[in-house]
């Protein structure tokens, strides 16, 4: 087998050299009755890599593919360029192959690119400090509200109507448990929307709440204005927690931290990562240099060695699960190290100039789509500021419509049926994310289907 | 010399010794051993190294929300970016490298070929909410890895979303704990073995369960009569890791098991250390009603410098009623897909949603090309040689190393040591940095806490005979420099990109990200 380097006549001379006579006298801890005698059955032996090449080809080739369709699906994850380059930095081995730098001395490579990854995220998110990173962007959000429980030692928490509804589902499964009490809304799709929540949002804030949570751009890609919000939480002594899950949104909007948020977390995923069917992804978390303490996740930080050279270590672990156990600040012991780094290396190609210009572009082509779909009878655009992804009115239930544009090979966007069942008044909506990715015929041509398909 | 006057033989002098070691180059670079500035020292906020179109025109809806601050992001050309993460990168022990003894980790070698797949563009390029039938074969993936999953583990279900290790073990405990709530029998208490992962302790916190300690016996095993002792109509579950941190099987479990069924509790098992057994021993067998595997660990999906990782979790039937959403059911040849709006008629007692979408996708794609490449007899094998070579190393160093259960029996994927009998002021972090300058990644150290100066040892399945006999004699070494309490081992390491760092002076006053020189 080409993973296994030792040989029959290998096993033989370790097998008497540790006292045993066949591998069986090594697994004599394990009761007879749970010992299985050989492979079990009903299972396929080994494979060439040929073989499995070929297996996991077809199962992929039974999927479409974005890159092989119009595509403008958005809602939590998003569909941008990524440089070769990326790819291939996290690919060497030295990256890939290591693990958590627990031995500092030998991992400067990934602990000096988390500090750098702090440092980018801090500053895109407008906040003091960030962690190394969270499992995704729904965890972390969950992981906020704990955050802010522990400041603020209330159990009560305020979640926008434009959060992500699974960002919700898995706050909600959580709470369930922990006993936070979380208010909660399902958008709606009149015009002025946003407003709406904002004035629920404005009122709920008291002094039993520890934190709002607020997403911008918000699930039906609408932006918002987040500083009354801010000023309301501080002076009722409750926390703003702000979502971002498309971060090349603050290349163009004001970021949550200028606007008063306290927490600042989300999905960093479009910048470098890709969408790999939903994960792995990567968690931002951001706050302020007052909150370090509280803040759940590792933590890269400059130091120096004995020979008083510059380095970066690990650190703050004392908040962590290895050293508190049942104390810590959270259960998470992996980040999402590689994610992290593709994450890192992609922005540091951006850079500011970068960053700005697929901001700008992104947002040139969404409303260039979003006017041109709106001229198709039937299809209402859904009034409000908006970034690079926007909600469309069908005359019709917009599920079945999207179903029937895949059947045509065309990824339409995200019905809100599918992320709200059963929620009549949300049935018609359409979000449709453009990024740089798309180009005007893909919009043509999601515009002649749409027309036909509500015709 | 020859003819052009270039020497081509080495000369010998100046003798290095006499300055050698003290010499320090005028770049601070040692040859291919390259000192590299953080990207804000090299980079600039107008540099870029992409080309971005110029966008078409068009008047803004952002709402007055323009960002018009600066940012502070940093840029460099794609070269100057290139070189700069490769520089980083070679400051970095890899498996690639070099033999990765990480106990508790197994740092086993990543297969390309799992890379190359999860690359595919029908699994790396699609969104996770796309209609269902335009994604049928990546629900056939994990439909596949978790029927493996179940059948290795003598499961009947599984739960594919948990992004970790960690997360597993949420995953199990709200489970556990959603059964015992579905029967009206609150609980309060969770038993977690002193010898346990830290993770352990702090999830049982995170989802509102007490923690207490089950003692270990003196073999290293969960004390069964002090158990069964703490058993009561408070306590939800044990939390077991078997094999467990010591290294060893829990010969008990099956009768831990029972005996926590019998008191009204279930039983987590941590599986990071299912690598020892795969195929040999189906933990479904033991009586467990709940395990997380890490795919980062047991199939070899690459630990990236920390993640991320994938972490699966295995149920008895008595809890496959309360596995989170979403998940994939075969209907036919079709797949579909369980969300919450269909929970209601397929899986009405979920506890819910964990993660926004479907788990760790690219985890997915990479372990079912190891298991499918392993199959049923090289998985097996997988353990077997795991097991020979963790019990090859603690039979070549019992002798010099103190190794504290040793005596009672074979151990599992990984060998065990303690610091007894280094010398006055020799610890295990002196050995440990001793193995980096000889050229190997330290042991997992300080860890179980059961043993003092612990040095836990898992050679994995993929080093050769060789590589292991090469790392035995170098630990051999260093032991006996502890043991002799030679000064230059406190000074270790001595090669390596940086010497020992301040640990301590980075948490007193962290700095934990760059600022300008002129606002710091």
């Amino acid at each position: 087998m080409r993973y296994l380097p030792l040989t029959d006549a290998d096993r033989t001379a370790m097998l008497a050299a540790v006292g045993a006579q066949t591998i069986d006298d090594l697994f004599v801890d394990v009761p007879q009755v749970a010992r299985l005698d050989g492979p079990i059955a009903g299972l396929p032996m080994h494979a060439s890599e040929l073989s499995v090449e070929r297996q996991l080809s077809r199962m992929a080739a039974r999927n479409l593919a974005a890159g092989d369709a119009p595509f403008f699906l958005g809602c939590g994850a998003y569909r941008h360029h990524v440089p070769a380059s990326v790819d291939h930095i996290i690919q060497r081995g030295e990256f890939l192959t290591s693990y958590t730098p627990y031995q500092p001395e030998i991992a400067q490579g990934t602990v000096q690119a988390l500090f750098e990854f702090q440092t980018q995220v801090a500053r895109l998110y407008g906040c003091d400090v960030a962690n190394a990173s969270m499992y995704d962007g729904s965890t972390a959000c969950w992981e906020a509200i704990v955050m802010a429980r522990r400041i603020t030692r209330r159990g009560k928490a305020v979640l926008s109507a434009g959060l992500h509804p699974h960002y919700v589902s898995v706050c909600t499964t959580m709470a369930k448990f922990t006993g936070d009490v979380l208010d909660t809304a399902i958008p709606e799709l009149t015009d002025g929307a946003p407003g709406d929540d904002m004035a629920r949002m404005l009122a709920a804030v008291d002094g039993d709440v520890s934190c709002v949570v607020v997403q911008n751009p918000n699930i039906l890609g609408h932006v918002t204005d987040l500083s009354e919000l801010a000023e309301r939480c501080h002076a009722k002594g409750a926390l703003l927690i702000a979502v971002v899950t498309e971060p090349v949104a603050l290349g163009a909007i004001r970021s949550p931290g200028e606007m008063g948020a306290d927490i600042v977390v989300g999905e960093g995923q479009s910048i470098g990562v890709g969408l790999n069917f939903g994960g792995p992804y990567v968690g931002l978390f951001a706050t302020r240099d007052k909150y370090v303490r509280q803040m759940p996740g590792r933590l890269a930080g400059e130091t120096v060695d004995a020979d008083g050279k510059r380095g970066f270590v690990l650190t703050l672990s004392t908040r962590e699960q290895h050293i508190r156990r049942e104390k810590a600040t959270s259960n998470i012991c992996t980040n999402s190290g590689l994610c992290a780094l593709a994450f890192t290396i992609h922005m540091s190609l951006l850079g500011e100039r970068g960053l700005r210009d697929l901001a700008t572009l992104n947002h040139a082509k969404a409303v260039a789509a979003a006017e041109k779909l709106a001229t198709v009878p039937g299809v209402e655009l859904v009034s409000g500021p908006f970034f690079n992804e926007f909600t469309l009115r069908l005359s019709k239930e917009a599920r079945p419509v999207i179903r029937a544009l895949a059947d045509d090979g065309i990824l339409g966007g995200v019905s809100l049926g599918r992320l709200y069942p059963g929620v009549d008044a949300l049935a018609n909506g359409l979000v449709v994310a453009v990024t740089e990715t798309v180009e005007p015929d893909d919009v043509d041509e999601l515009a002649h289907a749409l027309e036909e398909a509500l015709a | 010399m020859n003819r052009e006057g270039r020497v081509t033989r080495p000369e010998t002098t100046p003798p290095i010794g006499d300055q050698g070691e003290t010499f320090e180059t005028f770049t601070g670079n040692r040859a291919l051993m390259l000192e590299e500035a953080l990207l804000f020292e090299i980079g600039g906020t107008d540099r870029t190294g992409v080309d971005i179109v110029a966008a078409p025109k068009v008047a803004s809806r952002l709402g007055g929300l323009e960002r018009t601050e600066p940012i502070g992001l940093y840029g460099l050309s794609e070269p100057e970016a290139v070189r700069h993460y490769t520089r980083l990168s070679r400051q970095n022990y890899g498996i690639d490298l070099g033999f990765f003894p990480l106990g508790s980790c197994t740092m086993k070698h990543n297969p390309r070929l799992n890379e190359k797949m999860a690359r595919l563009p029908g699994f790396a390029d699609i969104h996770p909410l796309q209609p269902v039938e335009t994604v049928q074969g990546a629900f056939a993936l994990i439909h596949e890895l978790g029927e493996w999953l179940k059948t290795l583990t003598g499961m009947p279900a599984v739960a594919m979303s948990p992004k970790a290790g960690a997360h597993g073990e949420l995953c199990g405990l709200l489970a556990i704990r959603s059964a015992l709530e579905a029967r009206g029998d609150a609980r309060k208490v969770v038993l977690v073995p002193e010898s346990a992962h830290g993770t352990n302790p702090a999830t049982a916190a995170f989802c509102g369960y007490a923690v207490e300690n089950i003692p270990a016996d003196a073999e290293g095993r969960v004390d069964l009569q002090a158990l069964k002792d703490r058993l009561g109509p408070d306590v939800a579950g044990v939390m077991i890791t078997n094999p467990n941190t010591c290294g060893l099987f829990e010969r008990d479990m099956a009768a831990i098991s029972e005996a926590v069924h019998a008191a009204g509790g279930l039983v987590y098992c941590d599986g990071a250390n299912f690598n020892a057994i795969v195929g040999r021993v189906r933990p479904g067998d033991l009586g467990i009603d709940a395990m997380h595997i890490n795919l980062h660990k047991t199939f070899s999906t690459p630990h990236g410098g920390g993640g991320p990782g994938s972490g699966p979790v295995v149920f008895s039937a008595a809890l496959a009623p309360y596995a989170p959403l979403p998940f994939v059911e075969k209907d036919g040849d079709q797949y579909r897909l369980v969300e919450e709006e269909t929970a209601g008629e397929h899986h009405a007692g979920t506890f819910g949603r964990m993660v926004a979408f479907h788990g760790q996708m690219g985890m997915f794609s990479r372990a079912l090309a190891y298991i499918l490449s392993h199959g049923a007899d090289g998985l097996r094998q997988v353990s077997e040689d795991a097991v020979l070579n963790a019990n090859y190393i603690l039979r070549s160093l019992e002798d010099v190393l103190d190794a504290p259960f040793a005596g009672t029996g074979p151990c599992m994927h990984e060998a065990l040591f303690s610091d007894d009998g280094f010398a006055e002021g020799f610890t295990t972090l002196d050995v440990a940095k001793g193995l980096i300058d000889e050229g190997f990644h330290p042991m997992t150290m300080y860890f179980p806490l059961v043993v003092h100066g612990a040095m836990l040892i898992e050679p994995t399945e993929t080093e050769s005979r060789a590589a292991i006999d090469q790392f035995v004699e170098a630990l051999r070494s260093v032991a006996e420099r502890a043991k002799a309490g030679d000064p230059v081992l406190k000074a270790a390491p001595i090669f390596a990109p940086r010497r020992r760092l301040d640990e301590t002076g980075a948490a007193r006053k962290p700095v934990l990200v760059w600022r300008e020189p002129a606002a710091a």
